[in-house]
């Protein structure tokens, strides 16, 4: 009696004082996030008079973001650089999770994830700038290869050029892709397995026709987590990335820094943003259903 | 078959990590060889470099700004992360959601996004760009983290304890000082261990909303266009990654003690 009474009463309470208590980070959020990117919205369809903006909407800054072959080009090569890092990362960080899910004893679990991220926690530009070291013309690469005679030139399609970009963006975000895939690959009950064996199931079968189903959500919100953050990343390209590896988000600072045009960056960014979350919703849309035809 | 595939396995995990820490086990390498020129192959052991980054005084103002905005960040994102995961575990509201959604956007909005809507806002609203603009930030990104670290702190604790304080007399907020603070406190400072280590490293936001004073990563930026300075840019990466890594290893060695406590106060419980 007492203790129903107790918890009715805290129930009654409880309503209110979970939105005070959450009410910080709300009004925080509120502030300087979601009325941030309204700001942008609004101003990317305003238009830049050298020192002052002039407040006439008008839709000039969209339909030269999209028409204009620069802003395309940037544009396309950022979304398959993208695709391609989200590939390589998955696909690359999925043995690795596999192996430490499965592999690993249990109480050296936490140990082996706390090693796979500790590269992740030195200097973010350092790292960068580290993997031109190892890919440039002098670098770790050229210098083994040819001091072991496999090569003769060093090979120069490794550095400046969208090839290091894609590498250098694979190593930065594999923590990204492995802690989802783990977590994923974790919640499999191992007594599905057993009960495969039991029936006679091999070892490739039982992969393909369980670990990797049951997997599959967590592949593919490693795939959302490194895919959309990605996109937005101008320090590698313009580190590694040369000439030809420069990518929209350089183009975005480029509009809000030296070329003083915040409208079109900022159409440029909600653009670039509008069709990176229009793909994921794609990309979950298509896979959700496959999980359900699985099922 | 099994065994062969097991051994390509870790052949293969073996190439990974190698793959991982490549850049890492570089840095230092290049941080105490004695050329000018960080590439191979190696000239000799020296102390040079570290040397110039003492009397480097640009450096040391970056670094005290560094160390200012990420105190600071740490210390006011934890305080959210601490009433969204409160919220968040122990608290049912309506649009619980939406709003908790909205908490963790951060996670996966480009940096480049944060940075700009920040810089339009703070320009428009004509304020300065000055440290507090890189805090508000970085408040911002560090958030989530925080709140995903003290939401497990919270959910780890027996709810019972909670109840047990109440009914022997304790009002709400004595028994979250007396009861909850105590063990969740481990879980709390690692949450500021890690904001403290994001932020200190960030640089896409800081980039865009840094004025006069610079932060370290800002700093670095500038010097990575001189080759002449890079092999001190090596020395300083060194130094950073030896800070990073103490503080990595007392976070998750917080982290660990929490969850044992408050499994330990969950054993109890159970008696």
């Amino acid at each position: 009696m007492g203790a129903a009474a107790i918890v009715r009463g805290r129930w009654r309470f409880r309503l209110p004082s979970g939105l005070v208590l959450v009410s910080p980070p709300l009004l925080y959020a509120i502030l300087l996030l979601a009325l941030p990117i309204a700001a942008v919205v609004t101003i990317s369809f305003w238009t830049q008079n050298y020192l002052d903006l002039d407040r006439t909407f008008t839709l000039a800054n969209y339909r030269e973001a999209w028409s204009q072959p620069v802003y395309r080009v940037l544009m396309l090569r950022s979304l398959a650089v993208s695709a391609t890092v989200t590939l390589c990362t998955v696909l690359l960080a999925f043995p690795i999770a596999y192996f430490v899910s499965f592999h690993v004893p249990q109480h050296r679990k936490s140990l082996w994830i706390f090693l796979i991220t500790i590269p992740f926690w030195t200097s973010y530009l350092m790292r960068i700038f580290l993997w031109k070291v190892i890919l440039g013309y002098n670098g770790v690469i050229n210098g083994t290869l040819i001091r072991l005679g496999i090569i003769e030139e060093p090979l120069s399609f490794i550095l400046y050029n969208v090839n290091a970009v894609v590498i250098t963006l694979s190593h930065a975000w594999a923590p990204f892709a492995i802690l989802p895939i783990f977590v994923a690959l974790e919640k499999i009950d191992r007594s599905l397995l057993e009960a495969a064996t039991d029936l006679g199931e091999g070892t490739v079968r039982k992969f393909l026709r369980i670990t990797l189903p049951l997997a599959l959500p967590g592949v593919l919100g490693a795939a959302i987590i490194v895919f959309i953050p990605t996109v937005g990343d101008y320090v590698t390209p313009r580190l590694v990335g040369g000439p030809n590896g420069l990518l929209i988000a350089n183009m975005i600072e480029l509009q809000f820094k030296k070329a003083n045009n915040p409208p079109l960056g900022a159409a440029l960014a909600i653009s670039s943003m509008l069709i990176v979350a229009a793909l994921s919703l794609i990309f979950v849309r298509l896979n959700r259903h496959h999980l359900r035809d699985r099922s | 078959m099994m065994r062969g595939g097991f051994r390509f396995l870790t052949a293969y995990v073996a190439a990974y990590l190698l793959f991982l820490y490549a850049p890492v086990l570089l840095l230092p390498i290049f941080a105490f060889n004695d050329s000018r020129v960080v590439a191979f192959p190696l000239q000799g052991f020296t102390l040079d470099w570290f040397r110039l980054l003492l009397e480097t005084e640009p450096l040391h103002a970056a670094t005290r700004n560094s160390l200012i905005v990420a105190s600071v960040a740490a210390f006011l994102s934890t305080a959210m992360g601490l009433c969204a995961a409160r919220a968040a575990t122990r608290h049912s509201f309506a649009g619980k959601k939406g709003i908790m959604g909205l908490i963790m956007v951060p996670l996966v909005l480009p940096e480049i996004i944060v940075g700009v809507s920040l810089l339009v806002v703070i320009l428009q609203a004509g304020f300065n760009l000055n440290l507090w603009s890189i805090i508000l930030g970085h408040v911002l990104i560090c958030t989530p983290f925080c709140t995903v670290i003290l939401s497990t702190a919270f959910s780890n604790l027996d709810r019972n304890l909670e109840e047990a304080a109440i009914d022997l007399g304790e009002t709400k907020l004595t028994t979250f000082r007396r009861v909850i603070l105590p063990l969740v406190m481990p879980g709390i400072m690692a949450s500021i261990l890690i904001a403290f280590t994001i932020s200190l490293d960030e640089f896409i936001i800081a980039f865009f909303l840094s004025g006069t004073e610079t932060t370290l990563p800002v700093y670095i930026w500038s010097q990575l266009r001189f080759p002449a300075r890079l092999p001190s840019v090596m020395a300083l990466g060194t130094v950073l990654l030896a800070i990073s890594l103490i503080l990595l290893v007392s976070a998750e060695y917080l982290r660990r003690r929490a969850s044992d406590r408050s499994a330990a106060a969950n054993a109890g419980g159970n008696f």
